[in-house]
């Protein structure tokens, strides 16, 4: 079985609102592909996320797995600035290793 | 935009500290499932409240908590826990005499708390109905339960809205940085709510509360087996001097 992978540029995520931004990601995690966010997710992203991944949790669709770099700070500590974030289906996907700068997962065909 | 959001926050926060302090603050106990938040929360409600009085049932099942439970009027009252907690004797040795009691340490605070615990369902990404197989139940069952836990980790996250502050509970034996404890922490900086990371299951040899307070540096760690009560009198300090 393949597994695809979308590579999404910050540009054309910002060009998203929030919640077309999650149905974008849940819609392709949902169909099996592992979404990658250049520019990532923010925490409040992320958690809004999670609450929509639990409301279509089902028998075949048990929900992602989700990693990504910390957000940085930038320019005079005023903002965080967020970096990759992988989204995958939780079936296909496992994080096995991760930390402030290196995420390792492997990704195996049902 | 986020700038607008982020002192917005403060603000507020800032506010409510000056004006609109709160007689009792809603402590929220988070964390992934079996960190052991309802043994936390009993352990709280036992040594302030009643030795008898349960929030909830503590098992080795995961997202055994499916529905918040709130524990309101909980004084914390780091004065006189010695008399009312009624673990202080048997805590590290069962078998150990009235005189342990002699040589603990005196009590600095004298500060007094009231707060509303609330058992919060653990937070996760995934829910597969056959890990719940894994632990005997049957499919139907499992596959109920698997939904309830849905239900749970979106409630905890709405009750996030009402929260004065949050006790994070981390199992001290796993390794502290995924992406659920990242995400919770985020948004609590992000809301300014006040945090205490707790690393559970200190009792555990395998446990490495120092691994929980690298990861993340930036919040008070405080070791403690909620099972057994050690080093609660650390977390009853911090408590005090964070939410009141």
């Amino acid at each position: 079985m393949e597994i695809k992978m979308d590579l999404i540029s910050e540009d054309k995520i910002n060009s998203m609102s929030s919640m077309e931004k999650l149905r974008f990601i849940l819609d392709g995690v949902k169909s099996g592909n592992i979404v990658i966010l250049e520019g990532g997710l923010s925490s409040e992203e992320q958690m809004k996320l999670i609450e929509l991944t639990m409301t279509e949790v089902d028998d075949d669709f048990p929900g992602i797995e989700i990693s990504g770099y910390p957000a940085k700070r930038s320019f005079l500590n005023l903002r965080k600035k967020t970096r990759l974030t992988v989204i995958g289906p939780a079936k296909v996907m496992h994080t096995i290793k991760r930390d402030k700068d290196l995420i390792s997962a492997v990704v195996s065909a049902v | 935009m986020k700038l607008k959001r982020w002192r917005k926050g403060i603000l507020s926060r800032l506010l409510r500290v000056l004006f609109f302090r709160k007689a009792t603050a809603k402590i929220g106990i988070y964390g992934p499932p079996n960190a052991g938040k309802t043994t936390l929360a009993n352990r709280i409600i036992h040594t302030f409240v009643d030795e008898n009085e349960d929030i909830g049932v503590p098992t080795e099942v995961p997202h055994e908590t499916r529905r918040a439970v709130r524990r309101k009027g909980i004084l914390i009252d780091l004065k006189s826990k010695s008399v009312q907690n009624p673990y202080l004797n048997t805590t590290t040795n069962p078998d150990s005499t009235a005189t342990s009691t002699s040589v603990q340490k005196p009590r600095e605070g004298k500060a007094k708390l009231k707060l509303d615990i609330v058992d919060t369902p653990g937070l996760a990404t995934k829910i597969d109905f056959h890990d719940f197989m894994a632990f005997g139940l049957e499919e139907q069952e499992a596959k109920k339960r698997a939904k309830e836990a849905t239900e749970g980790v979106i409630e905890a996250i709405k009750w996030l809205d009402d929260i004065d502050g949050v006790l994070l509970l981390m199992d001290a034996t796993e390794d502290p940085y995924t992406q659920t404890n990242i995400v919770i922490i985020g948004n609590l900086e992000a809301r300014s709510i006040p945090m205490i990371v707790v690393a559970n299951k200190m009792d555990l040899p395998e446990a490495a509360p120092q691994r929980i307070a690298d990861a993340f540096p930036q919040h008070p760690v405080i070791p403690i087996s909620a099972l057994k009560g050690e080093n609660m009198d650390e977390l009853y300090k911090e408590m005090a001097r964070r939410f009141r």
